[in-house]
């Protein structure tokens, strides 16, 4: 698809983000911010994924390990027709599926349950592995947050995929550099991450994580090196988008007054004009 | 005195889990191993040489494991993932509670050398509390097979079954106590002697010691029921009420704290639907001292004659 055509789609979710947010009281919308344009080039560009059969043994797998960020990833599938587009307004209603953190066995399109971190990368190991005993070509991706990559079962998982060669599995760090508390470089900096990522033995790319064309071309399959499984390390902004959220740790969890809500939406009009 | 072990042939029923997944594994491609560094203990080296790709050791890294068997599972395979029972619950607790219960994955979890089986280790290497933290989550039935028989038994049914479980194997040798050719229905009792004057309720390794128990009861005249309750969750409630009402006490055994383990899953049933004179037997909440696992389950007072004295004590409270 064209990195205009996806642009515009990425900005018809944070929109629809922020709004539901607004509405529901409470989410995450620092960190949904920055990661939409990579759910947004992965499901429209990247994975080959079918609404009208979503546990299609070959389809390509995305686990969003950074599982608080379940709202980007259901409007995603809302917008790719896994749920209905009207259904976020029910996003953490009382009964609805749709709760703060992903579910597979209520949600099509969701593949692993997620909302304790760390746990995505290994589960993503798994289903790669899983494809190279078929050898299938189906490929898994999974996104994790830079603070999340503190949790020790990631590294275990970063051992395990270079060892089992997994070159069709790549773990994608939102690298907004806040966590919940504070800035990533005030609570136990692991970046930078290449470094870390290549002595593991992971073939590694860093790019702007919202320069859609840079996104599309590091997740393409002629961007795999064999043998080894791939890191892209997206620099990305926390709350991207919007001025007052933007790379600010207060807003990992915090929900817009009217006031602002209004500005995000204006900002965020204004960037498809 | 305590009742002799020499009686009859031991196995170790690692060795029926593992002739039996390989027998499983050479009709069903999508049967794999997942270890820990476990390949000796766990016995899949057999397995190993059979079906090489299938093998698939993560090394000393317990959470990734049980992620890999979830990932595994949702790429349409059936992984049997394997390690000494208290680091493959502990350490993966959340992930087991995450990837398998709350995902509701395909993935057999097989703890081994579990309870005491490790005993001259220590209390890290004890798993006595696996029991109450599986038995929490739903989604994943918690089975202790009590021989080799059950233990092939609850493989093939593992394999068969469309979900998440907890198989818990010990290496602590026991007799055939099954029968050959029996089969395994998850939530359902085996009786394996019946009584009136009261039952005994165990699994794993303790089944045999209640079994012993009933017979030295039996020579002072005293008619046991004895229960073979594998399946720790489900637990079987129409045998345990059953045995409440027709026996009128209930002793249970098991090589687990007393607290939030089988004695406690049955006496959940007994005080809800049939209350009657009660007895856990196991460690009780303590960390254990150094020994044998047959020498500590002595120690924590279930040696044979020690359960027959426990059986004819809960006798004298009966109305």
């Amino acid at each position: 698809m064209d990195p205009q055509e996806l642009r515009v789609i990425a900005n018809r979710i944070r929109r629809r983000d922020v709004t539901a947010v607004y509405e529901a009281g409470a989410g995450h919308v620092g960190g949904e911010m920055s990661v939409t344009d990579l759910l947004t080039a992965l499901y429209f560009n990247t994975m080959k994924v079918d609404p009208a059969a979503p546990l299609d043994p070959a389809r390509d797998r995305l686990v969003l390990s950074k599982g608080h960020t379940a709202l980007a990833l259901y409007i995603v599938l809302s917008e790719k027709g896994f749920i209905a587009k009207d259904e976020i307004s029910t996003f953490l209603e009382h009964r609805s599926r749709l709760n703060g953190h992903p579910n597979r066995v209520k949600v099509p399109g969701v593949e692993t349950n997620t909302g304790p971190l760390g746990h995505g990368l290994p589960v993503a190991v798994g289903m790669a592995k899983a494809a190279k005993l078929d050898r299938a070509s189906w490929r898994t991706f999974v996104i994790t947050g830079d603070g999340e990559m503190q949790e020790g079962s990631n590294w275990e998982a970063i051992m395990a995929g270079a060892h089992f060669s997994l070159d069709n599995l790549t773990l994608i760090i939102d690298h907004n550099r806040l966590q919940q508390g504070a800035r990533l470089a005030d609570t136990n900096n692991i970046a930078p991450f290449a470094p870390k990522l290549e002595a593991f033995g992971w073939a590694v790319e860093e790019i702007d994580g919202h320069d859609m064309e840079a996104i599309c071309r590091a997740l393409s399959a002629d961007a795999v090196t064999p043998g080894r499984p791939k890191c892209i390390v997206a620099h990305t902004n926390k709350g991207h988008g919007i001025s007052f959220m933007s790379d600010n740790v207060a807003w990992h969890h915090k929900v817009p007054n009217e006031e602002q809500y209004r500005q995000a939406m204006a900002e965020l009009e204004e960037a498809i004009r | 005195m305590n009742m002799p072990f020499e009686t009859a042939k031991l196995h170790d029923c690692r060795n029926a889990f593992t002739e039996t997944l390989e027998q499983l594994a050479a009709k069903d491609g999508n049967i794999v191993a997942v270890c820990n560094d476990s390949v000796g203990s766990s016995k899949l080296g057999g397995f190993g040489e059979k079906f090489p790709e299938r093998l698939i050791n993560v090394g000393i890294a317990e959470q990734n494991m049980v992620g890999v068997g979830a990932g595994l599972a949702n790429g349409g395979k059936i992984p049997f993932v394997c390690a000494a029972a208290p680091f493959l619950t502990g350490r993966a607790l959340e992930q087991i509670k995450a990837d398998v219960a709350y995902s509701e994955t395909n993935v057999k979890l097989v703890g081994i050398s579990s309870g005491m089986a490790y005993g001259e280790l220590g209390p890290t290497h004890h798993s006595i509390e696996d029991f109450a933290w599986i038995r929490a989550l739903p989604n994943v039935p918690v089975i202790a097979p009590a021989d080799r028989i059950e233990t092939a038994a609850v493989i093939r049914w593992a394999a068969e079954h469309q979900g998440g479980c907890f198989l818990r194997l010990s290496r602590v040798g026991v007799p055939d106590l099954l029968p050959e050719g029996h089969q395994f229905k998850l939530g359902q009792a085996d009786m394996l002697r019946d009584g009136e004057a009261l039952t005994i309720i165990a699994n794993g390794v303790l089944t045999h010691r209640a079994v012993l128990a009933a017979a030295l009861l039996e020579e002072r005249g005293i008619a046991a029921r004895v229960l073979n309750m594998a399946s720790v969750r489900p637990i079987d409630e129409d045998a345990i009420i059953a045995a409440a009402r027709e026996t009128g006490a209930i002793l249970t055994c098991e090589e687990h704290t007393i607290f939030g383990g089988l004695g406690s899953a049955v006496a959940e049933v007994v005080v809800d639907a049939a209350p009657v004179p009660m007895k856990r037997l196991g460690v009780p909440g303590v960390f254990a001292h150094t020994g044998s696992a047959n020498t500590l389950l002595d120690d924590f007072g279930m040696a044979p004659e020690a359960i027959a004295e426990s059986a004819e004590a809960l006798i004298a409270r009966k109305g």
